[in-house]
């Protein structure tokens, strides 16, 4: 299977810079053409939006509105929050499936398979399965009522406990988007080469030297990769939380979506689609200065 | 191993092709890039779940002899999107539209719909009820053929009832009995238990705007921060103490109320339908309650149109006599529990239990002494999300957030100020009827 | 050593447990009757009432909404891997000015919310014709997955040895040829998981597919947006019946999803 390599190796020929130097802008050239027509040009037009009031008129109408709302700066900190307690959460999970994947257990194509299940459920379908467990009369509290640790149903989805709230969001994020970390991850680990882990054994690094020492530097741009990613898609998410925090807690992925499906104004929501631009490139800017890699050998 | 997985995927792959046949030859009509086929498109906001939208197309239109497909969509803003989209390209791809009175007066300002008024005539022998009438008259003709009706009511779990305070009727509350009671069930339970749909597809913002600022205030737009009005957000404020407060989760109360999570709760009838109908027994539905200035409550009204793009109205025609004709009313109302726009006593058939039920309360509801009836908002053209916006932001400003009632009620009396104002909207009922720009007070 | 073995073998059981006990809740909320459902407390085991599922199996939409799914999922997979094939190939072969940059801006497309981006798309559909087709739909979602399969792709190609196309060119094949006989073939099963990772995209979004659909809607579009507003059971039922096709595509492809990791890293 493919082994991952972290730095591409050069085709003799290009290292001369032959005739082909243009070769590979025109190999991005479609993926490039694609992007700017479904990305770019809709993206234009909702910053065009963004900009223009419901009348029609240019101005910073539909900025004020968005930042004159009481939930606008909670919703900014709910969705900063979010993403700094779930992050490392699903990182340590995800690294811990990865690690029953590549190691030598029995039956490590069914873990596989267990740990890509939730790849197959949809942000709606996850917001519908935490509901019924996390609801007053859900399968979390009938399972606490019967080992007894509980006497009476415990509310969890209750608005006014937002750190309550908010974890209950977390885990249900964390069981859902952990998997597409675990296929990242897994590339990576597998591409540790086997002498450095048996290097480490034979000056007999201990489990958490190893990690430390070995495996996560090595990992560091794997890591960096899957970070980014998950960051991303994080902003994005609204769908569970509609389902676990109703219009109790928002993040602004809710406000955007509630501003086109219910105030059906689009300058509303393109607003706060650029915010969410602005603030996931802020962190990816941050993830990118915090895991600097090494500068590649040879190069 | 290697090799046998890959005959799986291959088999699997083999499966799909089949399935794919499968379905072209179970229904090629349907089947993508076939759309320019003979078969009317009949899309409606409305009857737009997966339940409603089968027993619309496995029994509503049985018997129709032309073939239709029924695409219910909730999202109004998408069928808005649509309607416009054709009338630009001169021809439309939807035969007839299926919406609420609100969403038609939208499409009609706009121009976008056929003059109803001779079709109107022709079903003159349906019995349309008057008042249903004169709401599908917009701008001196109908923009509409009345279709389905429903109002919002209440409902509550039997164990409930022993708590209600003395002297109290359970079908002519007041919004204080009201109160007293739920106040009574937390006491006695040490749980809340009352139960508003706050949640995302949820309708308080119908309660806020038919039936709370209404019965306490006798208006909406022009009281809407007035010291009734803040008599009204106080005593929300109080309810809400006895509220589950998952009520910011739910849509539908039918599941709570089910389940038990909440006893007591108000909703749109087609909402409470499904606890009424599992559990006759153990589900009670009564009006919603009266208020100082009268029993507000807001009639829902949907209806059938045709979009002026449609070359030729006549198979719609007959698609609305279809729809409208007594016994696809009498299915309709057994199906999908939307009560039709005629004198229910001349639905052929006895009702459903819990249909039934409603049917009673309504009746008692509209015939209470002091019954005031708003009109839906009309007037306010693609504003509509945002004048909504206005009362749920107000809502949870000053109930979830606790805010002060005056000052939040003054900020969005301005909110409000500029919807009407960039619409140009007149007042409607329960506010004086007028003309000019509606004044916010 | 045999310590460390229980111990994995407890970490890799509890993992699965946390994976699998939800969606167990699931499987008996879809086999119960709807007084099971909505009673408290919950009984671990259904009764094993068809009642909610028939209704998924026999309802009337569904066989429609299935094919456009599958019709949607595979244009996404197809014309995903065509623009993102050369892509990745380029960011796994060369090494030019811009790379780094065009795998930054490409990963930052997604940063922009999907349902703020379908609205201006919507409207260009309608007027180019392809609103409520299932190639309206595929195509936004190619651009949903362009960005993710652009970078497996290239770790894919990373993970064929240069030595192999080199020595290809030596004897005498062209740059093309060289691709062809050497690379496709040894590429071909991470290729194979890249697309499929555009097709579970595409089977699971429903957001961009509901506004851009009205009478095509996609399996989950069809069965999701109805739901949220359905009882209880319906809920369930739905999501279960949303879930199997998914887990058995899962389960066919597990071994070539893992193919793609690695490599997609960002420098």
């Amino acid at each position: 299977m493919a082994e991952a390599v972290t730095e591409a190796p050069v085709v003799a020929a290009e290292r001369r810079g032959g005739p082909q130097r243009w070769l590979p802008y025109l190999l991005l050239a479609p993926s490039v053409a694609y992007l700017l027509i479904f990305f770019a040009s809709p993206m234009i037009q909702a910053f065009g939006l963004a900009f223009t009031s419901t009348t029609g008129e240019w101005g910073l109408g539909s900025i004020r509105a968005m930042l004159g709302d009481d939930r606008f700066w909670p919703a900014v900190w709910t969705t900063v929050i979010l993403l700094v307690v779930l992050l490392p959460l699903q990182f340590a999970l995800a690294m811990a499936m990865s690690m029953v994947i590549t190691s030598r257990l029995r039956g490590s194509g069914l873990w596989l398979y267990v740990f890509l299940l939730p790849l197959g459920v949809s942000e709606l379908g996850a917001g519908i399965l935490w509901y019924s467990i996390f609801v007053e009369q859900g399968w979390l509290n009938t399972v606490l009522q019967s080992l007894g640790l509980i006497d009476r149903p415990v509310i969890w989805l209750d608005y006014r406990e937002p750190w309550r709230v908010i974890g209950t969001i977390v885990v249900a994020e964390a069981w859902r988007s952990t998997s597409l970390i675990v296929i990242i991850l897994v590339g990576g680990l597998r591409a540790i080469p086997r002498d450095y882990l048996e290097a480490a054994d034979v000056f007999h690094a201990g489990p958490w030297q190893r990690m430390r020492h070995v495996v996560l530097p090595m990992m560091r741009p794997t890591i960096r990769t899957a970070l980014i990613v998950r960051t991303v898609l994080a902003f994005e998410v609204f769908a569970t939380v509609i389902a676990l925090g109703g219009t109790g807690t928002d993040v602004l992925a809710t406000q955007a979506n509630r501003a086109y499906t219910e105030y059906q104004d689009a300058h509303l929501a393109s607003a706060y689609g650029l915010v969410i631009l602005l603030v996931s490139l802020v962190a990816v800017g941050i993830i990118l200065v915090a895991l600097p890699t090494r500068k590649e050998r040879g190069e | 191993m290697q090799l046998s997985r890959r005959e799986v995927l291959r088999l699997g792959l083999g499966a799909a092709a089949t399935g794919l046949l499968a379905g072209c030859a179970l229904d090629t009509t349907g089947a993508p890039g076939s759309r320019g086929s003979d078969g009317l498109v009949f899309y409606s906001t409305q009857l737009a779940t997966t339940e409603e939208a089968e027993a619309v197309r496995r029994q509503i239109l049985a018997g129709f002899p032309r073939e239709v497909q029924f695409a219910g969509d909730s999202s109004a803003t998408k069928m808005f999107d649509r309607v416009r989209a054709d009338a630009r390209a001169g021809s439309s791809s939807i035969a007839l539209l299926g919406a609420l009175h609100g969403e038609f007066a939208t499409l009609a300002k706009e121009g976008l719909l056929r003059d109803m008024t001779d079709v109107v005539e022709q079903l003159g022998d349906r019995g349309f009820t008057r008042q249903y009438l004169d709401l599908a008259r917009i701008d001196g003709r109908y923009a509409f053929v009345p279709w389905i009706s429903a109002s919002y009511i209440m409902a509550a779990r039997r164990e409930a009832l022993q708590f209600l305070p003395a002297g109290a009727d359970l079908q002519a509350l007041t919004y204080t009995q009201l109160l007293d009671w739920t106040r009574a069930i937390q006491l006695a339970t040490g749980s809340p238990r009352f139960g508003l749909p706050a949640g995302e597809n949820g309708l308080l913002k119908r309660f806020l705007q038919g039936y709370a600022y209404p019965s306490f205030t006798g208006g909406v737009n022009t009281t809407f921060a007035s010291a009734d009005a803040a008599a009204m957000w106080e005593w929300l404020r109080a309810i809400w103490g006895t509220a589950n407060p998952q009520s910011v989760t739910y849509g539908f109360m039918q599941e709570p109320l089910l389940s038990g999570e909440v006893w007591v709760a108000w909703d749109h009838a087609v909402r409470l339908v499904d606890a009424l109908q599992t559990r006759p027994d153990d589900i009670v539905s009564f009006p919603a309650p009266t208020g100082p200035r009268g029993l507000g409550y807001l009639p829902v009204l949907g209806g059938l149109s045709i979009p002026k793009a449609v070359a030729d109205p006549q198979p719609s025609i007959e698609l609305i006599r279809h729809l409208t004709d007594p016994a696809r009313v009498s299915t309709t109302l057994r199906t999908v529990a939307w009560f039709p726009p005629q004198d229910l006593a001349a639905i052929p058939g006895g009702l459903p239990p819990g249909v039934g039920q409603e049917a009673e309360t309504l009746q008692r509801m509209v015939g209470t002494p002091g019954a005031v009836a708003s009109s839906l908002a009309v007037g306010l053209g693609g504003q509509s999300g945002t004048y909504d916006k206005v009362f749920t932001d107000a809502f949870r400003s000053i109930v979830l957030d606790g805010g002060d009632v005056r000052g939040v009620l003054a900020t969005q009396a301005a909110a409000l100020q500029g919807v009407l104002d960039s619409a140009q909207a007149a007042c409607w009922a329960p506010d004086p009827v007028g003309e000019g720009v509606c004044r916010v007070g | 050593m045999t310590a460390r073995r229980v111990l994995g073998y407890g970490g890799a059981v509890l993992l699965a447990g946390w994976v699998l006990v939800p969606i167990w809740f699931v499987v008996v909320g879809a086999f119960s009757t709807a007084d099971a459902v909505y009673s408290y407390p919950l009984a671990a085991w259904p009764d094993w009432s068809l009642e909610s599922m028939r209704f998924f199996v026999t309802s009337a939409g569904v066989p429609q909404a299935l094919l456009s799914s599958v019709i949607v999922a595979v244009l996404t997979g197809v014309v995903t891997l065509l623009l993102a094939a050369p892509a990745g190939y380029a960011l796994a072969r060369f090494v030019f000015p811009g790379a780094d940059a065009y795998r930054l801006a490409v990963l930052s497309t997604r940063a922009f919310p999907v349902v703020v981006l379908s609205i201006p798309l919507a409207v260009f559909f309608l007027q180019w014709g392809i609103y409520d087709t299932v190639w309206g739909v595929a195509l936004m979602h190619t651009a949903l997955a362009l960005p993710f399969v652009v970078l497996m792709v290239s770790a894919v190609f990373a993970g064929v040895p240069v030595d192999l196309e080199e020595a290809a060119q030596v004897f005498g094949c062209s740059r093309f040829g060289a691709f062809r006989r050497a690379v496709v073939p040894n590429a071909a099963p991470g290729l194979a998981a890249a697309a499929t990772f555009a097709v579970l995209l595409s089977y699971n979004e429903v957001f961009a597919a509901s506004i851009l659909t009205l009478q095509q809607p996609t399996l989950p579009v069809f069965v999701l947006t109805g739901l949220t507003q359905a009882p209880l059971p319906f809920r369930y039922a739905g999501a279960l019946f949303l879930l199997a096709p998914a887990f058995l595509f899962i389960l066919l492809i597990r071994r070539r999803l893992l193919g793609v990791g690695g490599g997609p890293t960002l420098r």
